[in-house]
């Protein structure tokens, strides 16, 4: 028992440190090294919560996908290279007025918290008796994803809408920036994505199906399978070209147009939304599920790939 | 026993990840430190699977440590490798032990 209390202890120290390390480090890429097992530590300590599904879905997208996003991002700002160049640093320091913004929205939030926090209830039964009264009628048998895409699913729905409104704002903005791929990693990583990728597909398939049942699910999945397509842009075995526009295009909006569907068809038949008939519940929610799912996926690698995808030559490709 | 047998398992993997990180820690220049990260978690990464795999209630979930101990093998190996190739292509060189 004491050997645990020192454990959760010392995690606990340990992010709090790494927070702290993240926001004092010069370096942008040091600063995201940080980020990431900041992340990996983050999902250690739901772990210990005895929330793994939470944890599952911070380490692969809180510490894996965020962290190759904000490494794509800073490859960009210093032109195709992670390590500083003659005073590219990234880390000068920003405006006084940038600065000041930031403090006061982080202020904020950090007060929006705080007052959600104390004005909760305090030392009550939460709501877990209710979701076990009603699980019979969920259609799954995992509580986690009853709520999620049955209790609340209106909330979820809400999620997949804001990756949705994120990829096209970044498919709208065109920053003038020289189509610059990917460095050639190397026969020995060619030969990595050629024996995990496919693995990598089959466990996110698992994971969305073993989601009825056992932590997993939809936004699990969908990381999963959203890491597939980042190793697959970087071993560029993928190429984005103008001709994947309309097929990437139907796997953004599938999700969600999926999801209001089924809202739709069920409130059309006399319920509430979201109220799915007991008998069909878990049809419902595997196929709202998988098709969130690819939504996920093909968004998050497009937010990898940063922009729509462009003609480019094969000569500037190869490069 | 078998738990015992586990137990100690997990305990030597922790002692080479340990033995790893003073390598990364101690080694002057980034290839010698991949020397030591790379073989010294391996080895470590083994050990623990296998003490968790002793410990795993069913065939199963062995199964599943097992397959997790080939990815993560395979993806370490080759992130060690890119990290190398990466270093090399940007010119650092072997640097001069520390007097």
């Amino acid at each position: 028992m004491t050997v645990l209390l020192a454990f959760d202890l010392l995690l606990a120290a340990s992010i709090v440190g790494l927070a702290a390390a993240t926001l004092l480090m010069r370096d942008a890429f040091a600063m995201i090294v940080a980020f990431i097992v900041f992340g990996m530590l983050m999902a250690l300590g739901w772990a210990r919560l005895v929330a793994p599904d939470v944890a599952l879905a911070e380490v692969a997208i809180g510490a894996g996908l965020s962290g190759a996003l904000l490494l794509r991002t800073l490859a960009h700002l210093r032109g195709g290279s992670l390590s500083a160049q003659g005073g590219a640093s990234v880390s000068a320091p920003a405006n006084g007025a940038t600065q000041g913004v930031n403090a006061l929205l982080a202020g904020l939030a950090t007060c929006a918290l705080g007052l959600a926090y104390l004005g909760a209830p305090q030392n009550v039964p939460g709501l877990e008796a209710h979701v076990a009264d009603a699980m019979p009628e969920s259609g799954v048998t995992h509580p986690v994803t009853a709520v999620l895409l049955n209790f609340r699913a209106y909330d979820t729905l809400m999620e997949v809408v804001v990756l949705l409104a994120a990829v096209i704002v970044v498919w709208q903005v065109e920053r003038g920036l020289a189509e610059t791929p990917a460095p050639a990693l190397g026969t020995v990583y060619q030969g990595f994505a050629r024996v995990a990728l496919p693995v990598a597909v089959i466990a996110g398939g698992y994971l969305l199906w073993i989601g009825a049942e056992a932590p997993g699910g939809a936004f699990q999945a969908g990381a999963v399978l959203g890491a597939v397509a980042v190793l697959g842009l970087l071993s560029r075995h993928v190429r984005p070209a103008p001709a994947h526009r309309p097929l990437a295009r139907g796997a953004f909006v599938v999700g969600t147009a999926v999801f209001a569907l089924v809202a739709l068809g069920v409130a059309g038949a006399g319920r509430v939304a979201f109220e799915y008939p007991p008998a069909q519940a878990k049809t419902l929610i595997l196929l709202i599920e998988a098709m969130v799912t690819i939504s996920i996926a093909a968004t998050l690698a497009a937010l990898f790939h940063g922009r729509a995808p462009v003609a480019v030559s094969r000569e500037e490709t190869d490069r | 026993m078998l738990e015992i047998a586990g137990m100690a398992c997990m305990a030597l993997g922790a002692l080479f990840f340990v033995a790893g990180t003073i390598g990364l820690l101690r080694f002057p220049d980034v290839f010698c430190r991949l020397h030591a990260l790379t073989k010294a978690d391996g080895m470590g990464l083994a050990l623990v699977c296998l003490g968790a795999a002793i410990g795993a209630p069913d065939g199963g979930e062995a199964l599943r440590i097992l397959l997790i101990w080939i990815f993560v093998a395979l993806a370490s190996a080759t992130g060690g490798h890119l990290v190398a190739r990466h270093a090399r292509r940007a010119g650092k060189l072997v640097r001069e032990v520390r007097p």
